[in-house]
């Protein structure tokens, strides 16, 4: 009896010690919720790896989407076949045939893991053995042991199963083990690259969009939008918050110096971030500042910005290049979509000449001026929320 | 207060019409082609409907087809004339304010090797007549126009055309986009001698999912598609039933109050606009005033210095419902910006500030106070935002 099914190797969790069970757990209901889609198909653990039943005619997206879970290794689409040496060296010839069909394959070798002590051969005479029947079957090939064109994977557990492709998958940490974040997530390339990074090392998060509306549009923030819902692909579903910004940006344009404009905004932005975050338990936020990419973010900025609030703020791409940040972008397909020409919060007031050494004192004398308690308590009062789903 | 002001966009139907389509929808759900008496009832009822509407355009019966929507009118009527006459030539002509189910169908033909004419329009919407009869060749065989234009209201001088095209080309058939027309301007498709026309079901307080076409006895189009031959086998697919009689009494009511209404509606449109010339500076009216050459039902004007869509969201928070001319976006303004307003000349400026109202029958003048106040408001507040 043959089946196809994805294979599931963890990594970093083996480090996990007794916690291992909690984060083994947390990845497999993860593996369960992104292969939903195809017919709920049955997840299973087999001596260390995660199993996902397949179908020929679906296992490829089985295997792209599964090895978008973070705290994965190694996704390989395989054979699954009974514990009977003929159906093993059957199937391992159809293996062969199939990958040099794939592209051109000269030489192979065999690797055999025997977790099933019980089985009659051990390791070595199972691959020597099949390495054998494979060179009598299969024309045009050579075993080389040492940098073969193709491994030929043979795994005998419960059932024996057959690959040939390592999948690399993003590594990481499942989502939700390591706490809430709470990204500020702008239309640009940079903030879906930030979460991304986050979530990667096991943070659950949600996010807060600014906007302007109306002079900023829907569609701007139907763009923001359709970026959390590709970065929920990775981190699963989560809470999306609107905040609209026009009436403190308001305030500030008739009250403070223009040139401080975008760094009092930044400010009111942590403020009522970190007033989210309080309320629901999150432990960061994360933003996708990359030192000295704009004028906000020079180092005297950023320290304006810290300074307006407690909790920690998370800069993952603060050491980055734009190239790099893009390289990301693209990789993890927000790119795309951040480039769509649409108007952000920033834009409509955006000062002609922003200060790029900001002193500490002379911020907080302009904002000294505002009631800024009464306007992030009302600016996230009007806050809309919704939940996005990948 | 609740202002609708986008009776372009679509229109609220009538009472009389939704009731009628209810009691299709409970009562007389057979399908015509059954040929027990549920069907018959159902046939019977699409007749009643269609001589309503032959009735209204001055045609016979047989000359009006049920169709799902404006645009698979225009198709329908395009592409089957493109495929009937393109042994016989291969040049097209349009104009530069079609509406996009037009335009895009011509810029099809074009992409296939079709030679397409798009004629130019004055500062006012008017087709360019000289550059219309300098066109029209022997291998012209066909001639698109817009009888009202969607966002400025322009009407066309149908018959001035219809004379340039017999005096050129007698075999160049001429389709008329109608659907901003029906029921906003008197129509007769015979007095000009229309080959086909348009029209829509819910621009007219009818439903939508239902429209129409007129297609000139004779003239023996191809279907664009196939299936059972319903509708003489022009657009088969089972009859919207609902729709076609709901359609049918929206026409009804229209003609029975065509004189009383209009006549309502250009006034109110009237007063809007010098309420609107007195209360708020720097603007421009890009539709004529002239009665007798602009739609009754629609104004469109520029708020200079101010995006359109900003301001209709602040008369949105107002509960007033407009459009813009142009979908904005800070980056790629040509892109989206309106053909209309930039074939009659307007500037960037001027085309990024313009705001479509449309009225109907149900406005009153109290609606129009009120949308005067908060408009002049409005855009003193987005005017003092935005011009820092």
């Amino acid at each position: 009896m043959l089946d196809k099914v994805v294979s599931v190797s963890f990594g970093e969790l083996a480090l996990k010690g007794l916690n291992r069970s909690y984060f083994e757990n947390k990845l497999v209901k993860h593996v369960r919720r992104v292969v939903r889609d195809f017919g709920e198909p049955k997840v299973y653990k087999e001596q260390g790896k995660l199993y996902i039943e397949a179908e020929e005619f679906n296992i490829d997206e089985i295997v792209n989407t599964v090895k978008k879970v973070f705290g994965i290794v190694l996704v390989s689409p395989c054979y699954r076949i009974e514990k009977d040496l003929d159906e093993i060296t059957k199937y391992s010839i159809e293996a062969v045939k199939e990958a040099m069909s794939k592209r051109d394959i000269k030489t192979f070798k065999v690797q055999c893991k025997r977790a099933d002590k019980q089985f009659p051969m051990n390791s070595m005479e199972v691959a020597r053995k099949l390495g054998h029947e494979i060179l009598k079957e299969v024309d045009g090939l050579s075993v080389d042991v040492h940098k073969p064109d193709l491994y030929v994977y043979v795994d005998i557990r419960t059932n024996a199963y057959i690959f040939t492709e390592k999948i690399s998958a993003y590594g990481g940490l499942p989502v939700g083990t390591n706490g809430k974040g709470l990204l500020l997530l702008s239309g640009g390339i940079d903030s879906p690259v930030a979460g991304f990074m986050m979530a990667k090392r096991g943070l659950q998060i949600s996010a807060v969009h600014y906007h302007s509306y109306p002079f900023t549009s829907e569609r701007a923030e139907e763009k923001v939008k359709k970026l959390a819902e590709i970065l929920s692909v990775y981190c699963g579903s989560f809470r999306f918050y609107s905040v609209n910004l026009l009436d403190i940006q308001k305030a500030i344009n008739e009250n403070c110096p223009e040139k401080e404009m975008t760094l009092l905004s930044r400010r009111f932005m942590m403020k009522i971030a970190e007033k989210i975050a309080v309320k629901e338990e999150i432990d960061a936020l994360i933003t996708g500042e990359s030192m000295g990419q704009v004028a906000s973010q020079t180092i005297k900025s950023l320290n304006v910005t810290n300074s307006a609030v407690d909790v920690p703020i998370f800069r993952p791409l603060i050491g980055m290049d734009k190239t790099e940040i893009t390289d990301i972008a693209t990789e993890i397909e927000t790119f795309e979509t951040s480039i769509l020409p649409y108007e952000d919060c920033c834009t409509v007031f955006l000062p002609k000449h922003p200060v790029t050494r900001p002193k500490l004192e002379d911020i907080e004398r302009s904002e000294s001026v505002l009631d800024v308690d009464k306007l992030v308590n009302e600016a996230i009062e009007k806050m809309e929320v919704i939940t996005i789903h990948p | 207060m609740e202002v609708y002001l986008d009776n372009s966009a679509t229109t609220k139907p009538r009472k009389e019409v939704i009731d009628e389509i209810n009691y299709m929808l409970k009562n007389a759900y057979g399908n015509p082609s059954s040929l027990h008496r549920m069907g018959f009832e159902a046939e019977k009822r699409i007749t009643d409907s269609r001589k309503t509407i032959s009735n209204c355009l001055g045609c016979r019966e047989e000359e009006v087809y049920f169709t799902a929507s404006g645009t698979e009118s225009n198709n329908i009527a395009i592409q089957g004339i493109v495929n009937r006459f393109k042994k016989r030539g291969n040049h097209l002509i349009t104009t530069k304010i079609e509406h996009s189910s037009v335009i895009n169908i011509f810029k099809h033909y074009e992409s296939k090797g079709f030679k397409v004419t798009y004629v130019d329009v004055d500062d006012r919407g008017i087709v360019d007549l000289k550059q219309l009869e300098e066109n029209i060749t022997d291998e012209t065989i066909l001639v698109a126009v817009m009888l009202v234009n969607n966002e400025i209201g322009t009407i066309q001088p149908i018959r001035d055309i219809k004379t340039i095209i017999n005096k050129k080309n007698k075999d160049t058939k001429l389709h008329i986009d109608g659907v901003q027309a029906l029921g906003k301007i008197p129509v007769n498709v015979k007095k000009f001698a229309f080959d086909t026309f348009a029209f829509s079901g819910h621009k007219i307080h009818g439903p939508k999912g239902i429209a129409g076409l007129y297609i000139k006895k004779g003239l023996n189009l191809s279907p664009i598609i196939y299936g059972g031959n319903q509708e003489s086998g022009i657009r088969s697919g089972t009859e919207n039933v609902p729709g076609i009689v709901g359609l049918g009494k929206a026409v009804e009511i229209d003609m029975e109050n065509f004189q009383k209404e209009k006549s309502y509606i250009a006034n109110l449109k009237k007063y809007f606009l010098d309420r609107v010339r007195d209360e708020v500076e720097d603007i421009k009216v890009n539709s004529i005033v002239d009665e007798d050459k602009c739609a009754p039902h629609i104004l469109n004007i520029s708020f200079l210095n101010i995006r359109g869509e900003v301001l209709l969201h602040y008369l949105e928070e107002k509960g007033i419902f407009v459009s813009t001319g142009s979908a904005c976006s800070s980056n790629n303004k040509s892109k989206t910006k309106s053909r209309v307003l930039d074939a009659i000349g307007l500037s960037d400026n001027e085309v990024e500030g313009a705001i479509r109202f449309s009225f109907s029958y149900n406005n009153t003048k109290e609606e129009i106070d009120y949308t005067v106040k908060c408009l002049k408001n409005s855009v003193d507040e987005i005017r003092k935002i935005t011009m820092r």
